[in-house]
This record gives structure tokens, C-alpha cells and sequence, in this order.
């Protein structure tokens, strides 16, 4: 086999790979709820944003938790 | 929980975060230097302050001691507080910190003294490589352990931009920067010569130098748009799925565009077809991701009108979709003929460095300033305003002289008598430049002070030397 059909076969992978993906990510119904919980995974730690702004002692803290 | 609270690992982060700041300044100065030197070429002094070793230099700074310093600092924050873990293995954390500014002071002496490699934004010689290697490395280790430990199930999106930043630069790093020492030389007094010859060398260094734009500039610092954007604005990034699309056309595409720096030259056609076509593809992802930040805003967009970071998170992403538009019209063979080698090209990049790199940073930097030390925000947030409206004019400024003295550099290049002869000589193109000069370096002096501002209201910030670690928590919904 010559290496430029390797090269044409590796193009055409990546290409039906990255179709795989925009499916993966717009096509999966299932994957809605996933998408969901990792956007928020900044928003997770709201003790600790406050916190670090000084707003609320790290005792008060221990107290609560 | 029974088990004593840990906190996070910030201390590395606050190093890095101050250090950002100062390089910036560093950079910068040296970049209106050498702006300087363009207009009043009296101003080369010697060999060791000539424009010719200071160039290096500013590129070096900026890039790799300020953008270098802005990646290590919001990784290292991003991953452990989107991975509900403490930093992994905290002693080569502060390894990567001090191994990564000897890098930089090395660069600072090496390349005024005139050793380089010649190669554009892998100048450094040898010696110096193989650190930034060991660097390199224990950053990868800290990064990606980090997100071995994560306590939550997902690895959020901006660590999937950072820890492609951190695998691809490695990878660009090793096979751009493999050259042949000469021991002959000394260690001291290093010289290589590249693995590399002819188009090939050129070939090499140019996927190595656009990857370095598409990677290490981009790539980097969307991880931080992820972050940053969506916390300042106080809502979830606009699409969760298009970012995921957005990450994996990124990869598959910057790849090859690195061809584009070599149009009409000895590389063979086709190669510079492949890069073309892939810069023109590369808009989509590009503006996706844009849009993507950008519409994270929708509906707050009151927030805008007096929130100074957000003001920088913002007019960063529109300098983004600028220059991502402008970079692929740049990379079509016909126009490429007229804005390759001109000053356009330079206008270019500081609209993507300064626009885009620079000001996510800064917008950043004031998000993170005051959380570092435990403080509700930063010591003067009328300063912020004042800092965002002078380098957004110096932007500006710089950019549109550029394009002007760009434009016309290439208009006059190509110009021709009806007897074959050029119509203008070099010298009479150098001249219109002039007053465009002039105008850049108020634009470089007006972005240089902006840093200034910045740097006393970091350090007002930091006075009193308080600082918090905020402890590492069950995150919310995840209680027993």
C-alpha cells in the first residue's frame, strides 16, 4: 500500500471521527443531563467563593458544615 | 466529614498571578522600546541593546514570561477548583514556579548577549531548552494528576483547552527545537545548529510557530475564557455541547495551518494550498467559540456597563473573533501577496496579542487579584476602568496605524514601471512608515501604561499581606 492511501485513510478517519462528535454532542438525547452538570461545576462551590473574598470565616465555616 | 479540611494550593497560583503582572510590564517596556527604535533609530545602543537582540527579547517576554506566567496561574486555580481536588504533588508545583522564571531570566540575559538559535519564538539556546523540557514536564505531571484526583465526575471544559495546551506545546517544543549542539562552544556559551535543513527547516518551525499561536495563545487562554467568563458573568457558559465542538474542530483543524506563513516560497504548492484551506476552515471554531462567550452574557448584559472585568472577558472575545477573521483572510495566497512581510502582518498579531491574549489576562488577573488575597475585590475598581479604556484606545491605535503603514508597504512593493522596473525604492517605503511609527509607539506607550496602573493596584490590593486559601468543600448536591 502506498503511503498516501494511508494518508487518505487517515483524513477520511479524522473526518468521520469529528462527525462522530458534533453527533455525540447535539445528537445524544441522554447526554443533555451530562452537559448539564459539568457547565455548572464552576458554580459548585459557593462557601468557598465566599471565602475567598473574605466574606465568611473559615470558622464559621467549620462550624456549619 | 471528620477528616481536617484541606485548603487549595494557592500560594503557586498567587506567585504566578504576581509574576504576570510584572513580566507584562517587563515585555511590554521592551516592546515600546523597540517601537521607539523604529521611529529615532539612535536610540540602538550598542550590541546589546540593538534592535535586532531586543526583538527576541519582547516576543520572548510577552509570550512565554506574561502569557507563560497568566497559563501556569489560572490552570493551577481552574483545575483544582473545578476538580474539587488540592493540587497534585505541591513541591514540583513550586518547582514549575521557579524553574519557569530561571527560564525567563536565562532568555533575559541570553538573547541581549546575541545567543540564539535564530528560530522566531524558539530562540533560546539549547541549554535553556532542555530546562524549559523539565519544566514542561513537571507541569504536565502537576496539570494532569490534579485531574486524576478530581473528586467530581466531569473534568470541566476549560482543563480540556489547558491540557491540550500543555501536551501539544510539549510535543511542538521537542521536534522545533531538536538541534545538534556544539560542546566545543560550552555550556555557558551554547551553540546549535537545527536537526533540520532547508524548506523542511522551514516547514518544521513554521507548524511549530503557528501551533505556538493556535495552542500555547489560543488554546490556553479559551481555558480561561471557560472559567472566567461564565463565574464573572454569573451563569453557565451559553452552550455546554458547543464547546465540546468547539475544543475538538479546534484540534483537528490548527494542526496544519502552518504552511500559511510560507506562501510563494520554496515549500512545495500543495503544502501551502493544505495550510490555506485549513486557516479558512479554522474561522468556524473560532467564531464558535467566540459567540459562545460572548452569549454567555445574553440576558445580563447590564452587567457590562459597570463591571470593568467583565468589560475585558468581553472586548476580549470581540478582538478574538477579529483577528480570527482577519488571520484567515491574511492566509489566501492573493492576499497574502500583498500583506506577507509588511507591516499588516504585525498589526495582526498585536490585535490577536494585545486584543485578545492580553486583555482575557488582564480581565482574569483583576478576577483572580483579589481572591488570592482575601479580599472582596480590588483596591480601586475605578482604576480597572481607567486601565480598560486606556489600552483598549492604545489598541486601537496601534492596530489601525498598522494597517495603514501595512497596506501601503505592500501597495508600494508591488507597483511597477511599464519598463519591469520597480516604481518605488525600499527606502521611499521606509519613509511613508514614518509618522505610522509613531502613532504605534503612543498606542504601546498607552497599553504600557495601563500595566503600570495595574501593578499599583495589585500591590494596594495586596498591602497588608493577608492571604487566603479557601478550603476544598463537598461541592453543593453532593452531600450525604
Amino acid at each position: 500500500m502506498d503511503i498516501n492511501d494511508l494518508r487518505s485513510i487517515v483524513t477520511v478517519v479524522s473526518m468521520l471521527t469529528f462527525l462522530g462528535i458534533i453527533w455525540w454532542a447535539y445528537g445524544l438525547k441522554s447526554n443533555k443531563q451530562r452537559f448539564a452538570e459539568a457547565a455548572n461545576l464552576p458554580f459548585a462551590e459557593e462557601e468557598a467563593d465566599r471565602i475567598e473574598l473574605g466574606l465568611s470565616s473559615r470558622n464559621e465555616q467549620r462550624k456549619t458544615s | 466529614m471528620s477528616e481536617i479540611q484541606s485548603t487549595y494550593n494557592y500560594k503557586v497560583v498567587r506567585q504566578f498571578a504576581v509574576m504576570t503582572v510584572i513580566w507584562g510590564i517587563v515585555g511590554m517596556l521592551v516592546g515600546v522600546i523597540i517601537a521607539a527604535q523604529l521611529v529615532w533609530p539612535e536610540l540602538n545602543f550598542g550590541p546589546w541593546l540593538s534592535y535586532g537582540r531586543l526583538r527576541p527579547l519582547h516576543t520572548n517576554a510577552v509570550i512565554f514570561a506574561f502569557g507563560g506566567c497568566a497559563l501556569f496561574a489560572t490552570s493551577y486555580y481552574i483545575v483544582q477548583r473545578t476538580s474539587h481536588a488540592r493540587l497534585f504533588a505541591g513541591g514540583l508545583a513550586a518547582f514549575t514556579f521557579w524553574g519557569w522564571q530561571l527560564v525567563i531570566l536565562l532568555a533575559a540575559l541570553s538573547l541581549p548577549l546575541g545567543f540564539t538559535t535564530g528560530k522566531e519564538y524558539a530562540e533560546l539556546e539549547w541549554p535553556i531548552d532542555i530546562l524549559i523540557t523539565v519544566v514542561w514536564v513537571s507541569y504536565a505531571i502537576v496539570f494532569f494528576g490534579t485531574i486524576a484526583k478530581r473528586t467530581v465526575s466531569h473534568i470541566y471544559v476549560a482543563n480540556w483547552f489547558f491540557g491540550s495546551m500543555i501536551l501539544t506545546v510539549a510535543v511542538l517544543h521537542l521536534v522545533n527545537s531538536a538541534e545538534i549542539p556544539v560542546f566545543a562552544a560550552g555550556i555557558l556559551t551554547p551553540k546549535s545548529y537545527s536537526a533540520y535543513a532547508g524548506v523542511q527547516d522551514a516547514m518544521v518551525q513554521w507548524w511549530y510557530g503557528h501551533n505556538a499561536v493556535g495552542f500555547f495563545l489560543t488554546a490556553g487562554f479559551l481555558g480561561l475564557m471557560y472559567y472566567f467568563v461564565p463565574k464573572q458573568a454569573g451563569r453557565p457558559v451559553y452552550s455546554y455541547r458547543l464547546s465540546v465542538v468547539h475544543f475538538w474542530a479546534l484540534i483537528f483543524t490548527y494542526m496544519w495551518a502552518g504552511p500559511h506563513h510560507l506562501h510563494y516560497t520554496a515549500l512545495p504548492d500543495w503544502t501551502q494550498s493544505v495550510g490555506m484551506v485549513f486557516s479558512l476552515i479554522l474561522l468556524a471554531p473560532s467564531w464558535g467559540g467566540m459567540i459562545n462567550g460572548i452569549m454567555t452574557l445574553s440576558g445580563a448584559w447590564h452587567k457590562l456597563r459597570d463591571d470593568p472585568i467583565l468589560k475585558f472577558l468581553i472586548t476580549s472575545l470581540s478582538f478574538y473573533g477579529m483577528s480570527t477573521f482577519e488571520g484567515p483572510m491574511m492566509s489566501i495566497k492573493t492576499v497574502n501577496a500583498l500583506s506577507h512581510y509588511t507591516d499588516w502582518t504585525v498589526g495582526h498579531v498585536h490585535s490577536g496579542a494585545l486584543g485578545w491574549v492580553a486583555m482575557v489576562t488582564i480581565g482574569s488577573m483583576y478576577y483572580l487579584l483579589p481572591r488570592l488575597f482575601g479580599k472582596p475585590e480590588m483596591h480601586s475598581v475605578k482604576l480597572m476602568t481607567v486601565h480598560f479604556w486606556v489600552a483598549t484606545i492604545g489598541i486601537v491605535l496601534y492596530i489601525a496605524s498598522m494597517w495603514i503603514s501595512g497596506v501601503m508597504q505592500g501597495l508600494m512593493w508591488r507597483s511597477g514601471n511599464a519598463d519591469g522596473t520597480l516604481a518605488y525604492s525600499f527606502v521611499e517605503t521606509v519613509k511613508v512608515t514614518y509618522p505610522f511609527y509613531a502613532i504605534r509607539l503612543v498606542g504601546g506607550v498607552l497599553f504600557l501604561s495601563g500595566m503600570l496602573i495595574m501593578a499599583y493596584n495589585m500591590f494596594k490590593t495586596m498591602a497588608g499581606g493577608s492571604t487566603v486559601d479557601a478550603p476544598v468543600l463537598v461541592p453543593a448536591g453532593h452531600h450525604a
